[in-house]
């Protein structure tokens, strides 16, 4: 039986690696049954299961949360996203991070304490540092 | 005996200090290895989507996706920067924010305007008081800094290009090269700089679900944020490993202290007895 290499990672690990007779995942028109010669084609995950259907017969089951499908002559990859994305999601993370800026813009007199410990450890090692000139100018 | 009581304090004091060195650069040693593990984790990620944007720049597709086309007219650039949140780890940000800087002044006397995004504390701190437009922040990642931490930023950004505010998006961190070496690099992102791969031989196109423009959209824009989050952890690494070793030598310096201040204490101990035993020979002898 024919067999084609299949790759499944996420941004933050290797979930799958091998040769598989075939790969079934839910895209976003559909299922989606990828053996091996299938033409090249690209489509988004929604999410759900990627199965795939190994050489010897059995089957494995992955949960993907979204993400890739990529087919190429000799290759399936599938890139999972990892964490829950919407476009309201996404959208609500970014006007986090522009508030976060104008709130950085804004404190400009925001006094951390662990800043603080930080300066006098700074401080420490520049009188180190000091002690180091004392040092070699007493040698000589 | 002069001022032995103050070499004392000295002593004392430097010992203190050595033990904080020591402890954080104990911790950075073992932190540097979870880092690195982090690293070697995200990067099939990393490489198997570059490998799908290699196919897809050489796949003939009629439809252009924007990251893709360089704009001739270029008025308005974005940096995406990467720094840590803590600081001494030697000259890690200086460094990076140095080189930075010299591409910022390189846009500015071409009259281009500077947006940017910042990652980590150091970086927010830094570029506040600079003249420079902060468009989108986050800080604190900690030690695991996940993907959907940095959705927000690079949104922003993503934004920004596609609305056409933003020309050119680069993005700036420490690559970490190994313990001793940490480069700072200036990354192009968008437009997704031309590969140096061949042509492919035959003409070829994917079959796009739904369709072209939508696919495209989704795959550079997870590209994008996989290589901002793989800086993010090269970074990370490279704090570890910085802090470490300016932690080192700073213990190494301590030490160097002590033993100074402790012959120097020795010598005006000595100092003092020389001075009362002949104090006493002196008045014994005028007896």
């Amino acid at each position: 039986m024919s067999t084609i290499r299949c790759d499944i990672v996420s941004a933050e690990k290797e979930i799958f690696h091998g040769n598989v007779s075939m790969v079934i995942a839910t895209g976003e028109m559909g299922e989606l049954g990828i053996a091996p010669r299938h033409a090249p084609l690209i489509t988004r995950l929604k999410p759900g299961q990627v199965r795939l259907k190994l050489e010897n017969g059995d089957e494995q089951f992955f949960y993907v949360s979204g993400g890739i499908l990529e087919v190429q002559p000799q290759v399936v990859t599938v890139l999972a996203d990892t964490a829950e994305r919407a476009a309201d999601l996404d959208e609500a993370a970014a006007r986090k991070a522009k508030d976060e800026a104008e709130r950085a813009l804004a404190n400009r007199t925001d006094a951390m304490e662990i800043a603080d410990a930080q300066n006098q450890l700074a401080q420490a090692l520049a009188q180190l540092q000091a002690l180091e000139h004392l040092r070699r100018s007493l040698k000589h | 005996m002069a001022g032995g009581r103050e070499i004392k304090t000295k002593i004392k004091s430097v010992q203190n200090t050595r033990k904080v060195t020591r402890a954080l650069e104990m911790v950075s040693a073992s932190k540097i290895r979870k880092a690195q593990d982090l690293m070697k984790a995200s990067r099939p990620y990393a490489r198997l989507m570059r490998q799908a944007i290699g196919h897809i720049a050489r796949a003939n597709s009629e439809y252009k996706h924007p990251f893709m086309v360089e704009r001739s007219d270029v008025k308005r650039v974005g940096f995406v920067v990467v720094s840590t949140d803590r600081g001494l780890c030697g000259g890690l940000n200086t460094n990076l924010f140095r080189s930075l800087l010299g591409e910022i002044r390189g846009w500015l006397d071409k009259g281009v305007e500077v947006d940017m995004v910042c990652i980590g504390q150091k970086a927010t701190s830094y570029f506040r008081r600079l003249k420079v437009n902060m468009v989108g922040s986050v800080t604190h990642l900690g030690e695991k800094p996940q993907i959907d931490q940095l959705i927000g930023v690079i949104k922003v950004m993503l934004d920004a290009y596609t609305e056409g505010r933003v020309d050119r998006l680069s993005l700036v961190y420490n690559d970490f090269v190994n313990t001793m070496t940490q480069k700072a690099t200036v990354d192009q992102l968008l437009p997704l700089p031309p590969s140096d791969e061949l042509q492919s031989t035959h003409a070829w196109d994917y079959i796009y679900e739904p369709d072209a423009a939508t696919v495209l959209d989704h795959v550079l824009t997870r590209y994008v944020e996989s290589l901002v989050y793989q800086a993010t952890l090269e970074n990370l690494a490279s704090e570890h490993a910085a802090r470490m070793v300016a932690m080192k030598s700073a213990s190494d310096n301590a030490t160097k202290a002590i033993g100074t201040l402790t012959l120097i204490y020795n010598k005006a101990r000595q100092a003092a007895i020389t001075q009362e035993i002949s104090e006493i020979v002196g008045g014994a002898a005028a007896v």
